[in-house]
């Protein structure tokens, strides 16, 4: 056994577009150790809820992840609508369902790309880049916004999908669906990404029960969790709805189940684009969240469940805003599934993982 | 230094970014807005980069990484802001652990504007950074000529 060395892992290292900061412990190769050190992205954006009213935080909540921006406004929305106690109508809560839906499409992508990238699979990187762009090109169309789509309102959505741009979406759906399947193949039955991701970091069922983590990172530990499947919103009406399992924890468990709930993501946006009822998009909310109030809420991010907690204090501000973001829960995972790998490996381990550092930090 | 006006490479760094400019960055470097038909490639070492892209706000954890990142670029180089975070510290710029935009922390020569930044602007930003890059290039010329 050779002598203990620490390797520093970014902040600014090219697999990795964030700012992570790991120390490695490193003993002939093998990491023994890694220590997350965090706070590069740090803004302290909860405590803007002091001097922002309810309606304002929104934008700043939005803004919390460039990735997952659609998903945060909806949390904070319907966190605030359930705080006072309003019923948003069923079209609006459709037509989120089907933002938050193809945000997770356009973030599964983003992330194949950079997990390919990150074994030197750089043409696959920027195949999925290509067939990404054409759900912002969907965003653009529907919300006027790429990456931050400003759609949702507490109370609804600003901007209606008419049928004919339903009909718009389904088609380049469809179209992505059928390129999509051959970049799926490729990563799941080509040999040099099997020899990359077959066995490496492993996080077992146990491990990830007792971490408690979250999203597709513990769905391939065999964790049976989706907070969509508690059918909040439109996802109640929904015919049918399994999350997606793995029972192999290791990277390439985790790569098959993102590569999986892409495809289930695109079924969702078009059955509910079927069923879509007909109606308002929005309420109008008057006044302030009660003193004392207090409501918390459950999202299903890109990247795991996502928690809300607001408290009011009777005027437009809030008292207290909580986010608990999917990452922060799932950083804890990362650390142990690097434990024993490869110096190698560690980009690959670290990426499966899908940490949205931006999101952990606020 | 003619080669530099050519094919400017760039290295980004996410200083405190939402992430929505930094994949838009990402975006612009890929086939949908091919970024690299200006000869500009995305490299992760700085001694090899000429424009340095920064997202995000600066803040006290991250100033040194930004400074120490500018430092280790070789002469001539240009800094380009991408985002409004980037250019003022934008939506966050009342939040307590934010300083402001880069250039509090190191000098900026373009600035693109946007929540988050479109690859166009982006695009624009680099091309009017390849202006400056010339421009410092030939004062540096001129600089060691009068040294001899
Ligand atoms: S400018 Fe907007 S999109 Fe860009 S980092 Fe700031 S908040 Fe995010």
């Amino acid at each position: 056994m050779g002598k203990a060395t620490v390797i520093p892992f970014g902040p600014q290292h090219p697999v990795l577009p964030e700012p992570l900061h790991l120390d490695l412990v490193v003993q002939d190769e093998k990491v023994v150790e890694a220590i997350p050190q965090i706070g590069f992205v740090h803004r302290g954006l909860e405590k803007l809820v002091e001097t922002r009213d309810y309606n304002q935080f929104l934008y700043v909540c939005e803004r919390i992840c460039g990735i997952c921006a659609a998903g945060h406004s909806i949390g904070y929305a319907e966190t605030i609508e359930r705080l006072m106690g309003v019923e948003v109508p069923k079209r609006a809560e459709y037509l989120r369902v089907i933002w938050h839906e193809l945000s997770r499409v356009h973030s599964h992508l983003l992330w194949l790309g950079l997990a390919a990238d990150a074994f030197g699979f750089e043409s696959l990187f920027m195949h999925a880049w290509r067939l990404r762009e054409r759900v912002l090109d969907i965003f653009e169309k529907t919300t006027g916004g790429r990456v931050i789509l400003s759609v949702v309102k507490v109370g609804g959505v600003h901007r209606d999908i008419d049928d004919s741009q339903m009909k718009e979406i389904i088609y380049v759906l469809d179209g992505i669906m059928d390129d999509y399947r051959k970049i799926m193949n490729t990563l799941l039955t080509d040999y040099s990404v099997k020899n990359r991701t077959v066995g490496v970091g492993t996080l077992s069922h146990e491990e990830a029960l007792a971490l408690s983590m979250v999203g597709p990172f513990a769905r391939a530990s065999n964790v049976n969790y989706d907070v969509r499947s508690l059918g909040n919103g439109a996802y109640g009406d929904l015919s049918d709805f399994q999350p997606i399992l793995d029972a192999q924890g290791d990277c390439y468990a985790r790569v098959k189940v993102r590569c999986l709930e892409v495809l289930q993501s695109i079924e969702i946006i078009k059955e509910l684009a079927a069923k879509m009822p007909a109606g308002d998009i929005s309420v109008t909310v008057k006044g302030s969240p009660a003193e004392g109030a207090e409501v918390c809420n459950v999202l299903e991010q890109p990247r795991g469940e996502c928690y809300y907690y607001a408290r009011g204090n009777g005027s437009k501000n809030l008292e207290r805003m909580r986010i608990r973001t999917p990452t922060s829960q799932n950083i804890a995972g990362m650390v142990s599934a690097l434990k024993g790998c490869d110096l190698a490996d560690v980009n690959m381990v670290i990426l499966t993982i899908d940490p949205c550092i931006s999101c952990t930090e606020r | 230094m003619a080669f530099a006006s050519k094919s400017p490479w760039v290295i980004h760094y996410d200083a405190s970014s939402c992430n929505g400019c930094d994949i838009e960055v990402l975006a612009t470097l890929c086939p949908g807005f091919d970024g690299e038909r200006f000869g500009v490639i995305n490299t992760g070492n700085p001694k090899h980069a000429d424009i340095f892209l920064v997202t995000g706000s600066v803040n006290e954890r991250n100033i040194s990484v930004i400074k120490e990142i500018y430092d280790q670029m070789l002469e001539p180089k240009v800094v380009v802001a991408c985002g409004i975070c980037a250019c003022s510290g934008g939506i966050f710029h009342d939040c307590y652990n934010v300083i402001g935009g880069v250039d509090k922390a190191i000098p900026v020569d373009v600035y693109a504007p946007g929540c988050a930044v479109r690859p166009e602007a982006i695009i624009d930003a680099i091309v009017e950074g390849v202006a400056v890059l010339d421009q410092k290039s030939k004062a540096l010329k001129e600089q060691k000529k009068g040294a001899k």
